[in-house]
Parts: structure tokens; sequence; C-alpha cells
């Protein structure tokens, strides 16, 4: 942990990640708490950052068209958006790590099958899958963290397969059998909690993407409805005042490339830091 | 060599037969009845089971299946229930825009992507690599419709230099010759734009990893030691083996290639497969959604089959039928 915080990647992600959940988390303390309040429609629409409307009101980041309070939107859209992907990628990884795990420690035709589904599923491009099921059922939050709970499982799932299939090979494995552990036991207690770092390292990675397609399907009207806001729709609802107000879709494009950066780099420093710890220094860190 | 195509395209259809049952399972399985669907809020009870018979709804499950599959081979894929045009031409107009636009951002990302992940790999720990890997990293994490509205933001309303909707002007048919031309490449330039800069980022990355185990590797220290110049050995010798590697990747990311795309599609309206999919969503249009689904699986088994191609020319191992270790 020491070592992953002292990598300048490392600290980076989680000092942003950290302060934008803080953010979110903290909504009605550090914002003016409502984030469909439209106080003044006329007077206060279109404010610029650093505004201050007519009664009072200051505007870090400027209003939209209906006079709402850009950053007030920002960090309430921010709940919905991060918790929407962290659902997901919980579910992923769920699935991920069971269908990985199944593959790697069964044997034959049950092997077999998992595999298939895995690659076929990921011989397709995500977002058509997305488009396809969000198609066939009403849009809401709830569909959105089960499609991107559905197509996210497979690069984890391969990656706890490859783990299983390397770790069931090495001595502990074979002691802690003739010890009389069973395969369950042995799968749960030795060999998973060993494949834990690569999923870890997938699970950094994968939130990022889950935020930038949850925003994506609700940028194309699919996921999160308004009002309430989410990062894809402020998006969505800025590109129409693109002319008059570009900080409306601008604010949101931005926290949003900001979290994905932090979360690559910091699936990047724990992968780096896990690779120099376990190559005994032999890989550069 | 021929004998893997061969393999390869085998699964390439397995993927295809998968993606149409995936299809007709999702569709059973969604709420509400797809005659129902297409007939709208105002059928009689008459025309709803007219309309079952004729969509073979009353047949059992295999039979339907098995129609369902039938249909698609032979390629009629119905009607769209939005536009009321047949499934099949709307399709047919779409795919050389989007084959076009994908195509030509996968030949300048990768050229792009090499050049700087070559140039990071020769400058390794330098402050050029390090401002080039958060560049790449920062392009690899912005979604590419919002890119494409700052792009549109700059060029198209403060620039005022290129139009931000479409793949041709209103006036196109009128342009003969180079003015046709010129038109048409004004319009591809920000799609293009957009999902080049967020496909670099990627290669780039990817790149710099392959050549540097390619570097540790002892040929090259051979090479090095004969004395030829460091850029020799970097392009002749290192490049052309990290290729591999690159070219497999080039493969394994089309699919996400294909995401970009539909984003990038939608908010330039850009004539393409990805378009015809979102709109055909918005219209819970499922005949056309069921169908672009399956044209976008294509595209991709087939962009596949190109790039193992590629990957298998690439390399003389594989190129005399020894598999590469």
């Amino acid at each position: 942990m020491r070592r992953l915080l002292s990598d300048r990647r490392g600290s980076f992600g989680a000092v942003v990640l950290c302060l934008t959940l803080f953010v979110a988390a903290a909504a009605p303390v550090v914002t003016t708490g409502t984030p469909a309040a439209q106080p003044d429609v006329v007077g206060a629409r279109f404010l610029p950052p650093l505004a201050t409307d007519r009664h009072g009101g200051f505007h870090p980041l400027g209003t939209d068209r209906f006079g709402r309070d850009v950053w007030t939107r920002l960090a309430y859209g921010g709940r919905v958006s991060l918790s929407v992907s962290l659902l997901a990628v919980l579910l992923s990884v769920v699935v991920g790590v069971a269908v990985g795990a199944a593959a790697g420690y069964a044997t034959g035709g049950l092997t077999l099958l998992l595999l298939g589904i895995t690659d076929f599923a990921l011989a397709l491009p995500r977002v058509v899958l997305l488009l396809l099921l969000a198609s066939l059922w009403p849009p809401s939050a709830a569909l959105v963290v089960l499609v991107l709970g559905a197509t996210g499982w497979m690069t984890i799932a391969r990656l706890v397969h490859g783990e299983v299939r390397t770790l069931a090979a090495r001595p502990f494995v074979e002691s802690a059998t003739a010890l009389g552990a069973g395969r369950a036991r042995v799968l749960w207690r030795h060999i998973l909690p060993n494949a834990l770092t690569p999923v870890i390292v997938a699970t950094a990675l994968a939130v990022g993407n889950a935020i930038m397609l949850e925003a994506g399907l609700s940028f194309l009207g699919l996921g999160v409805q308004p009002p309430t806001p989410s990062w894809g729709n402020m998006i969505a609802s800025g590109r129409d005042t693109l002319v008059n107000a570009p900080w409306v879709a601008a604010a949101p494009g931005l926290a949003l490339a900001l979290v994905v950066v932090a979360c690559t780099l910091l699936g990047d420093a724990i992968r780096d830091v896990y690779h120099g710890e376990t190559a005994d220094g032999k890989r550069e860190t | 060599m021929f004998a893997a195509l061969g393999r390869r395209a085998v699964t390439g259809i397995a993927v295809l037969v998968g993606v149409v049952t995936l299809t007709f399972v999702l569709l059973r399985l969604s709420p509400g009845d797809p005659a129902a669907r297409l007939l709208g809020p105002s059928a009689t009870a008459a025309q709803l089971t007219a309309q079952r018979h004729a969509l073979g709804l009353d047949q059992p499950l295999a039979a339907q299946y098995a129609a369902w599959l039938g249909r698609f081979v032979r390629g009629d894929w119905g009607t769209s229930v939005a536009t009321g045009r047949p499934v099949r031409a709307l399709l047919g107009d779409a795919w050389p825009a989007t084959v076009c636009l994908v195509g030509l951002s996968l030949l300048v990302s990768y050229l792009l992507g090499l050049a700087v992940g070559a140039l990071q790999a020769a400058r390794r720990g330098s402050r050029l690599d390090t401002a080039l890997s958060v560049a790449s990293v920062t392009l690899f994490a912005i979604p590419g419709y919002w890119l494409g509205l700052m792009l549109v933001m700059v060029f198209t309303y403060w620039a005022r230099a290129l139009p931000a909707f479409g793949a041709a002007g209103l006036d196109a048919e009128l342009l003969v010759g180079s003015a046709r031309l010129a038109d048409r490449l004004r319009h591809l330039a920000l799609p293009l734009a957009t999902l080049t800069l967020i496909g670099i980022g990627g290669v780039a990355r990817y790149v710099r990893g392959a050549l540097l185990d390619v570097v540790a590797q002892p040929f090259v220290t051979t090479a090095r030691a004969k004395g030829l110049p460091p850029a020799v050995v970097l392009l002749r010798h290192a490049l052309r083996n990290a290729l591999i590697p690159v070219l497999t990747l080039l493969g394994l990311s089309l699919p996400a290639l294909f995401s970009g795309a539909v984003f990038v599609e939608a908010v330039f309206a850009w004539p393409g497969v990805g378009r015809v999919l979102v709109e055909g969503v918005q219209a819970r249009d499922y005949p056309l959604v069921m169908a672009a689904t399956t044209v976008s699986a294509a595209l991709v088994v087939v962009g596949n089959l190109l790039a193992d191609a590629a990957a298998t020319w690439a390399d003389p191992r594989t190129r005399r039928g020894r598999r590469a270790a």
C-alpha cells in the first residue's frame, strides 16, 4: 500500500478518486443542495462560471438553460454516475470471478462451454450489446446496472481463468489437497485469494470504462432519465447550448475524463507494484 | 496458414449464428408481445392474432427459431417499424459509411500510434516519454461523444471551418470533381479526427510496451553490438517484431473501435450502421436493431479475419506453416 502511494500515478489516482467520492457523498453540504432547483429561470440562466446571480447566489461552474447550478448538478450527477458504475462493476466482478473460477478449476465440457460463451461475448462490440438490451426494456438506472454488469464480466472471467489454471498447478495447492481440503475449500481459501491482484487491476480499469459507458447510454437518452442529473445526460443537455454556454457540456465531460484517467493510472500503478513484488525486483516498477 | 485462417472463418460463422440466436432469445425474454409492439396500442384482438400468425408466433419455439435463422440467412430481415422501409435496404445504405469511417480511422490511428509509441520507446524515461504517456492515457479516457462535441464547438462554432453533421453537404449532388471530393473530406474531418484521437492513445500505450519487450531480447543486443545505428535497430529489427502483437491487438480492438464509432456516428449524424442502430433503439424499432446488431457483428468478424491474415503474413514463422511460439 505504501509503495502504491509512493508511485506518482497511484497517489494521483487515489487522491482524485477519493476527492470525487467525497464530493459525491457530501453533495448536500458542498453545493446548494437541490440539483433540480430552478430559482430564477429567466434571470439566472446561462450564467458563465464564477458568476453571481442577482439574488446573490454564487455559481462556480455557471448555470444551464433552466438557471440550474452546474456545480450542484455535477456533484449530484456524480452520485448517480459513480454508484451506477460501481454497482455494475461489482456485478461483473462477481459474475466474472464465478465463471472464471469454474472454468479454470472444472475440467472437460463445462470449461469449454464457459470459455466459449466468454469468447463469444468478447467478440461483440459492447456498445452494440448495450444498445440491443436497452432497446428491449424501458430505460432506468437499474437497467443500466444490469446491462453494464452483463456485458462487462468477460475480461475478468478470462483473467481469473488463467490465474486459477496457473495457481492450481502450484505446490501449495497440492499440499492443501494432501492435507485433506476439499475442492471447494481449495478453490475458495487457497486459489482465489492469490488470484485477486489482477482482478483488482481489471476492476479499476472496468470502473473507468463503466463510468464512460453509463454516461454514453445516458447521453443517448437510454440511461438515467432527466431531470435526475447524471454526467451523461448533462453532456447531452449541454449539446444544444454549445454555442452560448459551452461550460454546461464541458464540465461533466472534464469530470468524467479526470475520473477515468484516475482509474487507469491507479490500475497501472497497482499492476506495476504487484509485478515488482512477485518478480522480486527483476522487473522495473 | 490457410488452415488456420479457415478455422478462424468457422469461428466467425459460429459467432454470427450466436448473435442471431442471442437476438432471438432476447426478443422472447423482453417484456411485451412483439406483435403488439409492431401494431401499437390501438390494435384489436383479431389484428393481434393475425399478426402473431404472420410472424409465426403461434408456432412452437423450435420452429420459430429455425424460421428466424432461415430468414436471416436469406437476407429477409423484415421491415423497419419506424420508417416502413425494408431493413436490408436501410443497412445496405449504411454499412459502407461505417467501413469507410472505421477503416480510415484504424489506418491513421495505427500509423500515428506506431510513431508515437516508437518515439516513446526510443526516448524511454525522458520528459517527452512522460508527457506522451500522460497524453495517451488522457486521450484513452476521454469519451468519444464528448470529444466530438468539443471539436464541434471549436471547429464549427468558433472557427467556422468544418461542418459538424452528415457525410455530405446539402448541395453535394450539384458539385462535381474536386469540389465534391473536398466537400466529402470536409465532412469526414471531424468524425475521423474524433475516432482517431481516442484510438491513438490505446495504440501508443501498447506499441511502447511491445517495443520495450522486444528491445530486451538478445537479437537486439546483437544488432547493437554489430554497431548498427540506434534508429536502424529500432525501425528494422525491433519494430518489425513488435508489429506481430500490435496486429493481433488490431483484431482484438475492433469491437471497441466499433463501440466508439456508434457514439461518434450518433454525434456527427454520420450515416452509418451505428447511427441506424441508435435511431432504431430510440424509436424501439426492433427489427432494425436486431439486424443492425448482426451487421455490426459481421463487420467485426470480417475485420478480425483480415487482422488475423495480416498478423500471419507479418510473421514469417507462421507464413511457412509453423505456429509461432
